[in-house]
């Protein structure tokens, strides 16, 4: 890392943490690379670039196994992570950081090992009319198989909850609430923190989804008081392939494991197999070692930087686009909520997403055209698909200029 | 020109403003709906088929310049073609825009070969396709529901 950032900033400079990001460095079709998709996915930096190369180079070894001292240096980068990423989001315990997959994966180990062994026949489940089809379709597929009824709180033209509609979902037969904390197709940002006061004065669980909100705002398991909260490490500048299952000591005590195998266990007989301790019990087989260690970095990198700081930036982008995309006769802004992340979803009369995309592409510009995995937000505004722009720490008001110089080159070629 | 211009036709894109055979053919005999779970591009094709004859071709839905261009071009020129006929097409359509054109295609084509820029945009094959698809599965009174995933 540069000196710039090898001390934590107050403010970010933007153009010496761009530099840290090697793919942003290269042009496309010919023009310098804007990449505006990161609610799919972001860049990443040098150094966790750097600290999968080194594990792999000096330090690769299977964990909590050998007794072998490159085993146990591992064994200590994959553990440090889990102690970073637990500080990170302020929970009480290591043990209830998890490593998956991803935030897809976290929401189907809670769906299965939770949701299987509590959610009864004729139970109620609530989710959101804005959720991302993985917090949609693990509860679908559990409720089918417990006789279970998903509930949906709906949204208003803004693409905002009703918290009193919410309110009202609640019944006697109510067993859990699994909800975005920022919707990824129209970034909102929700009123978790009093959604979940609501629930618990019911005495029900509560899952966010923070796969959209964790890489742009600081995140603090203990203040929101949820129950589960699942996040991916690529969208937060760390390598793909690894995510984190939050959960309260408490309800993971309770859960059985999700899958079985290796590291997950105490002891095997033929007769019977005890389970590991947390957090191991959910860990089976072995895991993404070097993502763990590459995402550990990346919150290194995060903390460096700081999430207030990250947070402000986007902020700012998201007020400049708001208003620069306004100024474009016949483009329509998807989603107006009060609190929003870095998300700007649109559409342009009488030109369809993908066309938009295919064009921009040619500018060197990605962005994302389509439904974002949210068929039935896009139902909700009777929509096909938007365009989507998301910004990550290292986009810049230029980013947004280049973008709107590039929707008005759209309408000259259907002029 | 470049690919982009070259993609974006002014046949193309008068095609996808003003699309020719858009509605519901109420006499058809032969009805199949398309879709394209990536973009969401969804299209019924409506067909009147007579002794391996394609008398009528219409098409409805919603979709990008592209699909809705392809589908518009595609009833067009399969009017009055045998399903012989209509079978060749297909596949030299496919082949122009999966694989580039030669001369003897595009002569074939006709004015489809306006397509030959998809080739140079792998992401939007699926776009041109998908009506083709959808025809030949509504001829065939194919059951499976089409999807270019």
């Amino acid at each position: 890392m540069t000196d710039l950032i090898s001390q934590k900033i107050n403010k970010v400079d933007i153009v010496a943490l761009r530099n840290e990001f090697p793919l942003l460095q290269q042009t496309m079709r010919g023009k310098p690379l804007i990449y505006l998709d990161n609610s799919a996915t972001s860049q990443k930096p040098q150094c966790v670039i750097d600290s999968i190369t080194h594990y792999y180079s000096h330090d690769n070894a299977n964990i909590h196994r050998g007794v072998y001292e490159l085993s146990e240096r591992a064994t200590r980068q994959y553990e440090d992570s889990r102690v970073a990423i637990q500080q990170f989001i302020y929970a009480e315990h290591a043990h209830e950081i998890i490593f998956v997959r991803g935030a897809t994966e976290a929401i189907n180990l809670v769906a299965q090992s939770y949701g299987r062994s509590v959610f009864k026949s004729k139970g109620e489940i609530i989710i959101s009319a804005m959720e991302h089809h993985s917090n949609i379709v693990p509860w679908q597929m559990i409720c089918e198989e417990m006789g279970a009824v998903l509930k949906i709180i709906p949204m208003s033209d803004s693409g905002e909850i009703d918290l009193e509609s919410y309110q009202k979902l609640f019944s006697p037969r109510t067993q859990f609430v699994a909800v975005t904390h920022a919707s990824n197709a129209l970034g909102t940002i929700n009123p978790v923190k009093e959604m979940i006061r609501i629930a618990h004065e019911q005495g029900v669980p509560v899952l966010l989804d923070g796969a959209q909100a964790f890489p742009h705002m600081p995140v603090n398991v203990r203040d929101l008081d949820c129950d589960f909260y699942v996040f991916s490490s690529h969208k937060a500048y760390g390598p793909t392939g690894v995510g984190v299952l939050y959960a309260k000591t408490k309800w993971l005590e309770k859960m059985p494991p999700y899958q079985t195998g290796g590291d997950m266990i105490e002891s095997v007989t033929f007769e019977k197999t005890t389970y590991n301790k947390l957090p191991f019990k959910f860990e089976a087989g072995t895991p993404n070692i070097a993502g763990v260690i590459g995402f550990g970095a990346a919150i290194a990198f995060l903390n460096k930087v700081g999430m207030e700081n990250i947070a402000a930036h986007e902020q700012i982008l998201l007020h400049y686009a708001t208003e620069k995309l306004k100024t474009i006769n016949g483009l329509k802004i998807i989603g107006s909520a009060k609190n929003k992340v870095g998300v700007v979803s649109f559409v342009l009369d009488g030109i369809h997403p993908h066309d938009i995309g295919t064009i921009l592409d040619d500018k060197g510009i990605a962005v994302r055209a389509g439904h974002h995995c949210a068929m039935p937000v896009m139902q909700r505004f009777q929509l096909p698909a938007t365009v989507r722009a998301s910004f990550g720490l290292y986009n810049t008001e230029a980013d947004i200029d280049a973008l709107v110089i590039g929707l008005n080159e759209v309408k000259k070629v259907f002029a | 020109m470049s690919a982009l211009r070259e993609l974006y036709q002014e046949m193309i894109v008068d095609h996808s403003k003003r699309p020719r055979n858009f509605g519901v053919l109420s006499d058809a005999n032969h009805t199949k709906e398309g879709f394209n779970p990536l973009c969401g591009d969804r299209l019924t094709v409506y067909l009147q088929e007579h002794n391996h004859v394609i008398d009528k071709v219409k098409f409805e839905g919603c979709g990008c310049a592209i699909s809705v261009a392809s589908a518009s071009l595609m009833t067009e020129v399969l009017q009055g073609k045998t399903q012989a006929e209509a079978d060749a097409v297909f596949n030299d359509f496919i082949q122009l825009v999966t694989k580039g054109h030669d001369a003897s295609l595009e002569e074939r084509l006709g004015k489809l070969a306006v397509f030959a820029g998809v080739v140079e945009f792998p992401v939007r094959v699926k776009c041109a396709t998908l009506p083709w698809h959808t025809f030949k599965a509504a001829l065939q009174d194919d059951p499976q529901s089409v999807s270019t995933e």
